[in-house]
């Protein structure tokens, strides 16, 4: 015999979003009107500093069709690279009174796309030891048929030599993998816009992080 | 670095269900197939949105009144409350705890809801509220009713009240569901029985609580949420270089 460990608490198992998500995150999809304050796609004020930019996809599943009831969220560091969160003590990088940094939404049910429109956030200081991460989003995927939030990041294509310097990419063998992470830039009447599609399955399966 | 904002443990995936679970067909073509890519935490995994008191209404947890309009929701008047808290046994506090769910006959206010129950004119069916100093939340509704859904022929879904739930660290982000002791639904569902962990499932069945129930007015339910901890060690793990 041997001494027990401690006990700890086990988490809570996770169950899909379902079907009707929209309900419980963002009513006004689902055809309602009930809190006074939404939380929503907008996450940059008239006030925020940094580059305004939209940044939208679709998601497909393995037989390449829409997913058209995602529900996704986005937790992004401000245009200084600083996350609005008491655990982000870097130095040099202000905080921005007008930016959470988090937003929500859900796919279009007709066309499938999703969007945000945000700032784009600064290089984030890494592990102790290790390279600056590049500009980059976080994105957390739920929905009907998804048994547990998928986690990914979104970086852009257009920060090669930030990129090519970061710690988290270069986990990702180079090719078809790690160009998944990267949202392509567009611009359209003068708005900045990155396209990130994501793929829950088949052969451009997206790169998902257990974190 | 405290405690509060160190790296997170591993995940324990044998206490929830996997992505692909084929009698719960729609994951079949939704659950990705490779390998997800292991990070050690970073900041962008440990920091996470926070949520003022300012941002909810005085109704948004009392979902009998926050859709009430010509009169009170039609069911069971019931109360559910519990701690959120973290693996290492902390509440935690100040997080955002978000629920939804159908009315009494089973009906979701959702367009995409073509079930032949009704919609309950006096029923929204979603609301959210944020943990005490200690990790407590509650809020009051209608119990839900069970629904048919387009699995097998047959496909029952046991009455459920779904769960969004915040934590301190993006990493912790959860969506869950609650369901009801004695509910003969709940082990015949592909959900439920997804998780391949018995004892992690019964996790998700809140007790009646007769104790908190409110004499002549409604029942109570208990609903107790564990969020992923984080590491303890005496010699500390600096995510970041000063
Ligand atoms: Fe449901």
């Amino acid at each position: 015999m041997v001494q027990p460990l401690p006990t700890r608490l086990q988490e809570t198992p996770s169950q899909t979003a379902g079907p009707y998500v929209h309900i419980g995150l963002i009513p006004h999809q689902a055809g309602f009107d009930i809190f006074e304050t939404n939380f929503t796609n907008v996450l940059a004020g008239p006030e925020t500093k940094g580059e305004r930019i939209r940044i939208e996809g679709r998601v497909f599943d393995g037989a390449g069709s829409l997913v058209r009831d995602a529900f996704i969220e986005i937790w992004q560091a401000n245009a200084a690279g600083r996350y609005n969160h008491p655990a982000d003590r870097q130095e040099g990088k202000p905080l921005d009174g007008t930016f959470r940094g988090w937003g929500r939404t859900g796919s279009d049910f007709d066309t499938g796309l999703w969007f945000f429109e945000t700032v784009k956030p600064g290089p984030v200081e890494g592990r102790k030891g290790h390279r600056p991460m590049a500009p980059h989003i976080n994105l957390w995927i739920a929905a009907r048929g998804i048994n547990i939030g998928l986690q990914t990041r979104l970086y852009f294509a257009d920060e090669a030599e930030a990129n090519a310097d970061d710690p988290v990419l270069n986990l990702v063998e180079r090719g078809p993998l790690r160009d998944s992470l990267l949202a392509r830039r567009e611009e359209r009447d003068g708005t900045v816009v990155y396209v990130f599609d994501i793929y829950l399955q088949g052969p451009n399966e997206t790169v998902f992080f257990d974190v | 670095m405290t405690q509060a904002d160190s790296e997170f443990l591993q995940r324990d995936r044998s206490i929830h269900p996997p992505a692909f679970t084929p009698d719960y067909k729609t994951s079949v073509l939704r659950s990705p197939r490779r390998a997800m890519l292991s990070l050690q935490s970073s900041l962008s995994e440990v920091t996470g949105p926070t949520f003022g008191h300012s941002e909810l209404g005085p109704l948004d947890n009392d979902l009998i009144l926050n859709y009430a309009r010509e009169g009170e929701p039609i069911g069971e008047r019931i109360f559910v409350h519990g701690h959120v808290r973290d693996e290492n046994g902390r509440g935690i506090p100040h997080t955002l705890v978000e629920f939804w769910q159908a009315n009494a006959g089973g009906r979701y206010r959702h367009r995409n809801d073509r079930y032949l129950a009704p919609i309950d004119p006096n029923f929204g069916g979603c609301g959210r509220t944020i943990t005490d100093e200690n990790g407590f939340y509650y809020f009051r509704t209608i119990k839900p009713g069970p629904y048919p859904w387009r699995n097998f022929l047959n496909s029952w879904r046991p009455a459920h009240i779904h769960f969004s739930v915040f934590g301190t660290g993006f990493a912790q982000r959860l969506i869950t569901q609650m369901y009801f002791e004695g509910d003969p639904l709940i082990w015949r569902d592909p959900m439920v029985l997804g998780i391949p962990d018995r004892s992690a499932a019964e996790r998700l069945i809140a007790p009646l609580d007769l104790g908190a129930a409110v004499p002549l007015d409604m029942l109570a339910y208990k609903f107790d949420i564990v969020l992923r901890g984080r590491q303890q060690t005496l010699f500390e793990n600096k995510l970041q270089g000063n």
